[in-house]
Parts: C-alpha cells; sequence; structure tokens
C-alpha cells in the first residue's frame, strides 16, 4: 500500500520541492550553524549561488569526523529549549554522534517510517515486535512510531531475552518482526530450540529489517527458518540523518524507495568527492532538507551503492537505492583486494551443510595477510573426505569472488557468538601486531 | 545385515568429547565400541551404541553435528591371521576400505567396517560363510 501522494509525484514535481527545501536548508545553515558557515565560506559559495539542483555539488561534505569535532550540539541548528528529543550512537570509536530533533522533525519522522513500514505490508492488523535496542538508538522508536502511526499493535519487547520474545509472538500472535537480519535468525534458532516450527507455530508473516546488510543469500536463510511466504523488505536510515525512514524496499525487493521529498540522495567517488552519473556505483551522500534540529548537508554515508531513477513496478516514482554491498568503512583490505564481508557471506550461505552465522579473523603472518573464516557445520557427514570437499568448495568459490585463498575452519553449530544487535563477525587483528 | 553406527563431528578443542559423550550419558545411551580419528582441525567419532536413534536425537537436540551410518559388524575368531584373511576376500572382490575399528564382542574379535561398496562386501562376506553382527547383538554387547 502506497501511505502518501508524495511518493507518486512526477519527477518534475519531486525537484521543485527539493529545490525549494534545499534552499532554505542551506540558508538555515548559513544563518544558524556557525561551523557549517565557515565550511561554506572556505569553499567560497553563498546560499544565493544555490539556483538549480546541480548546484547542490557546490556545497561542502558533512563527515563523521564534523560531528565529533562539533560534540555534542554544534552542528545543531536550533536552540536547546526547541528540542524535544535526543539520540545518540553507541560511539565505539570515541565520543557518540549526536542527534536531535524539534517537534516538527519526530513528525517527519514518523511520516517517513510509516510509509517505510506500508511499502513493507504493514497495516493496522499487525501485531509488530520491535527487537532492536530501545534507548539512545534511534532504530527502536523510529519504527516505534511510524508503525504506532498506521495502526499496528507494538510489542516493544527490545532486544535479549529470546525465549520469552518467542513467547510473546506465540500468545500475542505476532505478525511483523523488526530486528537486524541476524537476530531475525537467532530468534528463529531459538523458537527451534524451544521445540517450536517458527513456519507453523509463529504467524510472523512481515519482517522489516534494518541496522545491518540484508544480503539476497541472507534473505534466502530468512525464509528458510520462517517461511517462504514471509515478506522480508529491508530499510535503511542512520541516526545522523534521522534514523530509520531514509529509504525502504516494496513489495518488489528492487531497490530501497528514497523519501527524496526530505532526503536528496548523490552518488559521489568516495576518493575524488566527484558526482557520479546516475547508474554508476559509489559512495551515498544525502542531504536532509526538511530537518530543523540537525539539517545535514551533503552528509557523507560511508556506504556503497546506486541510484535508480525508473518508477517502480509498485506505482511510486521516488529514486531507488539498489541494496547495500558494504560500507567502505567495513570494506577490508586483504593482500591489496578489497573485500565486502557481504561477498564471503554470500559464499557461506550457497553452501547447504554450512550454517548462517560465522566469523571473519584477519591475521599478518610474517608481513602477508592471512584470511580464515569459521563458520558452524549444521549437517556432518561420515568421511573426512567429504568435510574437506565442504572445506574446497567455499575455498574455491572465494578464490573465484575474491581472488583471495582462505582458511576455512569448521566448528560446532552454537559456538560462534551471537549478536542482539548489529552483527561484528569481522576480527581484524592485523591492527593489533 | 547393516548395523547403524553414530558419526559424529567434533571440533579439535579442549573438553569437546567430554561434552559430547555426557550428552549421550544423560540420554541414557551406551557405547559398546568407538574410534576417533582427526586431523589438525577437527575429528570423527564413530560409535557403536545400544540405542542408535536415541542417540542421534539426543545429540541433535544439543546440537551436535550427527549422522547415522550403515556399517558391517564382522564376528572373527580370535586366533592368528584371521583379519588378515577377512580382507583378503574383500581385497579379492576389488572392495576398499574406507576404515575398520575394532567391536568389543568379548571371546571373539569382531570388527566393524564401511566399505566403498557395501552391498557388495555383504555378497562376498556371505559367500564366504562369514558372521555378520546384527544391530540385535550389539544391544545385547
Amino acid at each position: 500500500m502506497i501511505w502518501s501522494k508524495e511518493e507518486t509525484l512526477s519527477r518534475q514535481e519531486i525537484e521543485e520541492i527539493q529545490l525549494a527545501r534545499l534552499k532554505a536548508t542551506v540558508e538555515q545553515n548559513w544563518n544558524r550553524v556557525p561551523a557549517y558557515r565557515k565550511k561554506m565560506e572556505e569553499a567560497g559559495v553563498k546560499p544565493e549561488d544555490i539556483r538549480t539542483l546541480k548546484d547542490l555539488a557546490k556545497l561542502p561534505f558533512v563527515t563523521k569526523q564534523d560531528m565529533r569535532d562539533n560534540y555534542p550540539f554544534g552542528l545543531f541548528a536550533v536552540p536547546k529549549e526547541e528540542l524535544v528529543r535526543i539520540h545518540a550512537s553507541s560511539g565505539t570509536t570515541g565520543k557518540p554522534t549526536v542527534v536531535g530533533y524539534t517537534k516538527r522533525d519526530l513528525a517527519m519522522w514518523t511520516e517517513c517510517v510509516s510509509r517505510i513500514a506500508a511499502m513493507g505490508g504493514a497495516t493496522k492488523q499487525d501485531v509488530a515486535q520491535i527487537c532492536f535496542g530501545y534507548g539512545m538508538f534511534t532504530g527502536a522508536l523510529g519504527l516505534h512510531y511510524g508503525l504506532e502511526n498506521i495502526g499496528a499493535s507494538i510489542v516493544p519487547s527490545s532486544t535479549g531475552n529470546s525465549e520469552k520474545q518467542i513467547m510473546y509472538m506465540q500468545d500475542f500472535g505476532t505478525t511483523l518482526l523488526v530486528a537486524t537480519p541476524s537476530y531475525a535468525l537467532r530468534l528463529a534458532e531459538v523458537a527451534m530450540e524451544m521445540g517450536l516450527d517458527p513456519k507453523k507455530d509463529l504467524q510472523v508473516k512481515i519482517g522489516l529489517v534494518g541496522s545491518e546488510l540484508l544480503t539476497d543469500a541472507m534473505r534466502a536463510e530468512m525464509h528458510k527458518l520462517w517461511g517462504d511466504d514471509m515478506l522480508v523488505t529491508s530499510n535503511y536510515g542512520m541516526s545522523e540523518l534521522m534514523g530509520p525512514g531514509v529509504s525502504g524496499e516494496c513489495q518488489y525487493l528492487e531497490g530501497m524507495h528514497i523519501n527524496e521529498d526530505y532526503f536528496i540522495p548523490e552518488i559521489i567517488d568516495p576518493k575524488t568527492g566527484e558526482v557520479l552519473p546516475p547508474g554508476e556505483k559509489g559512495e551515498l551522500v544525502i542531504t536532509c532538507i526538511y530537518k530543523e534540529g540537525l539539517p545535514l548537508i551533503r552528509y557523507r554515508t560511508k556506504d556503497v551503492t546506486r541510484l535508480i531513477y525508473e518508477p517502480c513496478k509498485c506505482g511510486r516514482t521516488t529514486c531507488r537505492m539498489e541494496n547495500l554491498d558494504g560500507r567502505t568503512d567495513d570494506m577490508l583490505k586483504i593482500r591489496g583486494v578489497n573485500v565486502f564481508p557481504s561477498q564471503i557471506e554470500e559464499v557461506i550461505l550457497s553452501v547447504e551443510e554450512l550454517g548462517p552465522h560465522y566469523e571473519i579473523v584477519v591475521t599478518r603472518e610474517n608481513h602477508a595477510d592471512k584470511l580464515e573464516i569459521r563458520v558452524e557445520l549444521l549437517k556432518t557427514t561420515d568421511s573426512f573426505k567429504d568435510l574437506e570437499i565442504i572445506q574446497r568448495k567455499v575455498k574455491s568459490k572465494l578464490r573465484i569472488i575474491l581472488g583471495l585463498d582462505a582458511k576455512i575452519t569448521l566448528v560446532s553449530p552454537y559456538t560462534l557468538q551471537r549478536f542482539e544487535g548489529k552483527a561484528k563477525r569481522v576480527k581484524d587483528l592485523r591492527k593489533e601486531i | 545385515m547393516y548395523i547403524k553406527q553414530l558419526s559424529i563431528f567434533i571440533e579439535n578443542r579442549e573438553g569437546r568429547l567430554k561434552e559430547v559423550l555426557e550428552i549421550l550419558k544423560k540420554g541414557h545411551v551406551n557405547i559398546v565400541s568407538m574410534s576417533l580419528a582427526d586431523t589438525s582441525e577437527y575429528g570423527l567419532l564413530r560409535l557403536m551404541v545400544d540405542n542408535p536413534e536415541a542417540g542421534r536425537a539426543v545429540l541433535q537436540e544439543h546440537s551436535v553435528p550427527v549422522m547415522l551410518t550403515e556399517v558391517l559388524g564382522i564376528r572373527l575368531a580370535h586366533r592368528v591371521g584371521r583379519l588378515q584373511e577377512l580382507l583378503e576376500i574383500i581385497c579379492d572382490a576389488g572392495i576398499n576400505i574406507e576404515y575398520l575399528y575394532g567391536l568389543s564382542s568379548g571371546a571373539d574379535a569382531s570388527v566393524v567396517i564401511k566399505a566403498s561398496d557395501m552391498k557388495k562386501a555383504v555378497d562376498v562376506l556371505q559367500q564366504n560363510e562369514v558372521e555378520l553382527v546384527s544391530a540385535e547383538d550389539i544391544m545385547k554387547m
């Protein structure tokens, strides 16, 4: 179901809205955000230089580092008393990044998430269990208010206590699950450990997954555990931009529709910063054009994707972004080869005997990088030869895709760590040597 | 004719074998004979037990990778050269033995074998009047 008429505007109508809102946002930053005004002055650009959407490329980028340098409120465009909510990222690599919302920002957020949830099949009939961590993280509350706005019954169960989660699903008749893809798989495992078949004994038919990559292989795995009739869509967002609700997949699963009346997407070459033509793959840059609290201009997401401007079969005309390949900062450089963990995941999940949980370990021995993949063996065989064939299968597929030799280590099921939030599957031990 | 063996994947980790045996103990599964073969990374534990189906069920419940494999139990007289004679019969028939281990069966000297061609192995052993161990025999051991 299409939630808002803004999702079906003509390209010209969308661009008119975008230009008007962009001009206002630049004006707002110039007048109220000294740190960004300084950047504009250094780049030699003034608000009146923005006359068309193409002029966006003249504006300086904002990066995560800018967020940290201006911690906590330096990039905000409103005085603190205008804020009604503050969220922050986990800040595992230093100070957290802080984001603030005005009343209008929260209304916009709810609107954006309502659209994404409706795209993913949510209706007021659904019982929506939100298995994202509630708290400073934007994921849980973002989905919470969007789904509530649609009229779904919210079960704010947060993460953890997986057995109780399954009990809620059973007793409340949960039909819609919000989780990271890896936690959604974990929950199916827990249900099975409890002697339930998620396909028959639970009624979950919609999965709105996010905050982590959803590869095709992972989606197939979701169907295997939760049932073929489950509609699993991924959605995209990040706290700096708002939280979830920037874009999401519709039932056709051909890219995530961007809420273009609120966000302008661009694709740039991450090295040069040059804007790339439509259809090319590069780093996604997003400009928020309707926010009051934190109206970031040209925020570098570090996510790698490409944009699709053709209208979708679903009737929406908004630009779509392809499902992500990975993040420029998740990318590993191993013996000079760029490796996205998602590429390794695809290979592992294509081998029937292996489970969806894995660990990537990179070490350095004698100045050479070594790649090891630890993966859980679900089905054993009676011969060493067959076990070696499984290992060789993974090894040779990886060699074809990455051009790298990896050591494949088979471990027993349930011995690798499970994650309730974002899975941390990469152990890069090279820095520690 | 065939008897069922538990084949269990064991990673090389301290205490793993003990954990697996604990699970079988809790499931009241009695081990009659065993073989443990290993590589540098993992091993395969092959067990003759009194109740293979129950053994598989309890291991699966605890997420241990396990499967049932059909093997042959062969009863041999306890005398010099008997095992060699058995192998002569099998080799002459052009059958390979994938693995072999001893089966504790009292006064005799039984072995368990997995052959490359199980059906042919049974035929040739029966022609040569070699006594096979049955599943009932194992349960009694």
